[in-house]
């Protein structure tokens, strides 16, 4: 079976259980992904699955907003509440009002977006605040247009019998950009793979404004200034095709705009990206050439790719210097993965249930990719302002299945915390009481973790099921919980019994390809489909089957052509961040730091796990990364709380000096807050006292709407002293209107 | 800990630890420890610069007197929990003579910590 307390990565683990209750977990070790291993989130699932503070039924609200004051209420009860609210916004408003959000990927990319488009009517499903559809969705969009799918670096995942496998060989390279793969666990790929492909010869170039574990054991590391990705992927770009090193009989064969691209790359010399990156001009010139002179190389690209406001350029030079090399789809490359068996349930599952005249109000759809399909959902940054101004009209209710964005996803949290408390009505479905459940729900919901629910996985292989062996107090799956309500607000989309007969229904119709029932997939336990190289060579990535790629022009995009027709440069670009060193130079004097956020920790995935006793004492408290002298000459030491200031508010955590951070950038961790802190406000579980997201910004997108600078503001730091921490960020934010150095 | 009066052991290809803390939480939750109590600690050396230009950066995780190479797991025919999922797969266990024909390269060390 197959888990994740709180990750993408689809691991294998056995459960002991008792009496509807699991007593016991470890690794598969027949499971060919992760081989039995896992990390010390999955290790420690007991302590999430039966913590007291689990929520245990569903709650009504009976004070004001954020007094943590709730009644119990039975299942039955709550629907009602629910289903009359619907139908009032409905009737008086329109489905449109109805906004519905869910957290990051794990098994839940389909199900929620499910109940918006065919239960609420809305077109209005989107991620919980997350400006630009700043993970993921900015590389997979690209990809979409560029080479019709998505990319992973080879590491034999896709066969069972995984490093054995003849046809397989290791990459010479790995270009790691952006990404700490290790305690990521990133979109279906299982960081650890990257140690041992090391093991078995491949050398790495890794791309990171920290000395990583990885970037230490690196032929080459490039410590990159957070924000200028973009520049630097083209300089890549630039020494492969100048250089040539680049595959003259794939470019020549399968692509479209080489000569194009090789244009627009021209003024990327590296000395140029050095000077803008603050990269090593050798060390970014040997690197192009090893990954260029490779036999066989692959990227293996993180978030930090989609958090600028070019990111979606920065993607599209990685993808095309992915393909000049040659190493598209080939062993030791990068490999086209697709769902499994063509189980492709995502984002835009149900979509065609909301009415024609409704679909195309959806908050975001002037943006010609996501008009266009290649992206699903509505713009966190519209549904925010259509919050605040009303425009192009209200949003009535939240809908909020397991995503905490005042604690992690939202960009500019404080912005968002006043929004959010304007929305009339809000529905909370969580494992825990989170601050976001506080602020402002009315009716709290508590979910099934894993071991509770029935469920399948195709990110990206093998298909694998996960198996309900417990059951915990009245909490019910995603699944259900949607069914529930589907049934009684549009019982014409919802015609399934329960959860599993639901997965019975997608596993016979939308992966039929794997000719299985949901029951024998669980047999099988783990299903691998077919893999083959080179599919564009094969007539395997068009749905006419003719050789190429599923694209617009068939050859893989080095010069976007639909761009052009929409308007959009069809080349990569660069631009500076809003606020940088170089476009406010007077303001990098008062703020003296290039700040990037988001690194992650092996104890936590996001926002959660901060109430595992086990996980916090490995990591009691938030921290920054400053470089060691220029914390000495701010008279700061190891493990001195700081407080990490700009225009848009402050936080605090603990300083760990390096000597290997350049001196000017700085970096915090995210998703902070503390359940052992008081829930009622202005506490709030500490949530804004060291969330880095007091400092970010939403609404600072790129053209195509994708793209945000989370990992690129610019601030100042000082010590944390009594006289300067009388008013918590907490209290400000929810007592006192705010941050009163925040100029709109 | 013995069978047929052989030794027991670990070993450790500390090149490629990456300190994921999964053999320290492993061991904890296995044997029950208290906040505070290891059964297994990773120790780490650097990062810090050579004068070669590259960089130090060791982890190697130390079993304490408290490891009991989890009998009762090996006694059903398993590994010890730290071995199984060590996710950068550098842990071995088995008998010390068998371990110590594996060691092939630098960077390796057996702990015979029962």
């Amino acid at each position: 079976m197959w888990t994740g307390p709180g990750c993408h990565n689809g691991c294998g683990v056995i459960y002991y259980h008792k009496d509807n209750e699991v007593v016991g977990i470890e690794g598969d070790v027949n499971n060919p992904i992760n081989q039995g291993r896992l990390c010390m989130r999955c290790i420690n699932y007991l302590e999430s699955t039966n913590h007291p503070d689990r929520l245990k039924w569903p709650l009504k609200r009976i004070g004001e907003r954020g007094e943590n004051k709730w009644e119990r209420i039975s299942w039955d009860e709550a629907y009602d509440i629910i289903v009359e609210k619907v139908r009032d916004i409905q009737k008086n408003y329109g489905p449109e009002s109805i906004v519905a959000m869910e957290g990051t990927g794990r098994n839940i990319v389909w199900q929620v977006n499910y109940l918006c488009y065919s239960a609420f009517q809305s077109p209005n499903f989107t991620l919980g605040f997350l400006s630009g559809d700043s993970c993921y969705m900015p590389r997979a969009a690209v990809e979409g247009v560029t080479n019709g799918d998505f990319f992973l670096v080879d590491c034999s995942q896709q066969f069972e019998d995984r490093y054995e496998n003849p046809e397989w060989r290791a990459p010479e390279y790995i270009l790691i950009w952006g990404s700490n793969p290790l305690p990521a666990n990133a979109d279906g790929f299982f960081g650890h793979w990257i140690v041992d492909l090391m093991q078995r010869g491949s050398k790495l170039i890794v791309v990171d404004p920290k000395l990583t574990w990885l970037a230490s054991k690196a032929e080459y590391w490039l410590r990159i200034r957070p924000g200028s990705d973009a520049a630097l992927a083209m300089a890549f770009l630039n020494i492969v095709i100048t250089e040539d090193l680049y595959d003259h009989d794939f470019v020549g064969k399968w692509t479209n705009g080489f000569d194009a691209l090789a244009e627009r790359v021209k003024e990327w010399t590296p000395e140029r990206a050095s000077s803008i990156c603050w990269v090593d001009k050798d060390t970014l010139i040997h690197a192009a050439r090893a990954f260029g002179n490779a036999e066989c190389a692959a990227i293996h690209w993180g978030v930090a790719v989609d958090m600028s406001v070019p990111g979606v350029a920065t993607a599209q030079s990685l993808n095309s210097l992915v393909a000049i090399t040659g190493n598209m789809d080939v062993p030791g490359g990068n490999i086209l993965v697709q769902y499994a068996y063509g189980q492709g349930l995502a984002y835009n599952y149900g979509f065609e249930n909301v009415p024609e005249e409704v679909a195309v109000k959806r908050l975001g759809n002037e943006y010609p990719l996501r008009q266009m399909g290649f992206g699903a959902n509505a713009h966190e940054d519209a549904v925010l302002e259509a919050i605040e101004s009303g425009k192009p009209y209200p949003i009535k209710m939240l809908w909020l299945q397991t995503t905490n964005p005042i604690a992690n996803m939202a960009g500019e949290a404080p912005r968002v915390y006043a929004a959010m408390k304007k929305v009339d009505f809000c529905v909370v479905v969580d494992l825990y009481m989170t601050p976001t459940a506080v602020a402002f729900a009315d009716i709290v919901l508590p979910a099934a973790m894993s071991s509770e629910r029935w469920g399948n996985r195709n990110w990206y292989t093998p298909l694998r099921t996960i198996t309900k062996v417990a059951e915990y107090y009245e909490a019910k799956s995603d699944e259900d919980i949607i069914l529930e309500l589907g049934k009684r607000l549009q019982p014409e989309f919802f015609p399934w019994k329960d959860n599993k007969d639901w997965y019975d229904w997608i596993m016979l119709n939308e992966a039929f390809e794997s000719g299985m029932t949901f029951d024998e997939l669980q047999e099988k336990v783990y299903s691998f489909p077919k893999f083959e190289y080179k599919k564009y060579e094969k007539g395997l990535l068009r749905p006419d089957g003719e050789p190429g790629f599923n694209t617009y022009t068939g050859k893989l995009e080095l010069k976007i052509e639909l761009y052009e027709k929409w308007g959009l440069d069809p080349l990569p670009w660069y631009q500076e961040p809003r606020e940088s060193p170089y476009s406010t130079p007077e303001l990098f004097e008062e703020y003296p730091f290039v700040m990037t956020t988001g690194n992650r920790a092996y104890e936590f995935f996001h926002s959660e796990h901060r109430q595992l006793k086990l996980n916090r004492e490995f990591h009691p408290d938030p921290i920054m990364d400053i470089n060691t002298e220029a914390a000495a000459k701010l008279g700061i030491t190891e493990g001195d709380w700081v407080w990490i200031e700009n225009r848009k508010g402050r936080f605090k955590q603990r300083a760990r000096l390096d000597e290997f951070m350049d001196p000017r950038v700085i970096r915090a961790e995210h998703g902070w807050w503390f359940p052992e802190k008081e829930a009622a406000e202005p506490s709030l579980f500490g949530v804004f006292d060291s969330n880095c997201n007091n400092l970010t910004s939403m609404c600072d997108n790129g053209p195509t709407g994708y793209g945000a600078p989370y990992k690129n503001q610019i601030a100042k730091v000082y010590k944390c002293t009594e006289e300067n921490s009388q008013i918590m960020p907490s209290t400000q934010v929810t007592r006192l209107g705010g941050f009163p150095y925040v100029k709109k | 800990m013995s069978k047929n009066n052989e030794r027991y052991a670990l070993l450790i290809n500390y090149e490629f630890c990456t300190g994921c803390h999964s053999c320290e939480t492993a061991c904890k939750v296995e044997n029950n420890l208290t906040h505070g109590q290891w059964g297994i600690k990773v120790a780490q050396d650097g990062p810090r610069k050579l004068e070669n230009g590259k960089f130090e950066f060791i982890h190697v995780p130390i079993p304490t007197s408290l490891c009991n190479l989890c009998e009762d797991r090996v006694n059903k025919g398993k590994l010890p929990s730290c071995v199984q999922h060590c996710q950068a797969a550098v842990m071995s266990f088995g008998p010390v003579e068998e371990l110590a024909e594996k060691i092939s390269k630098p960077q390796m060390v057996i702990f015979t910590p029962v």
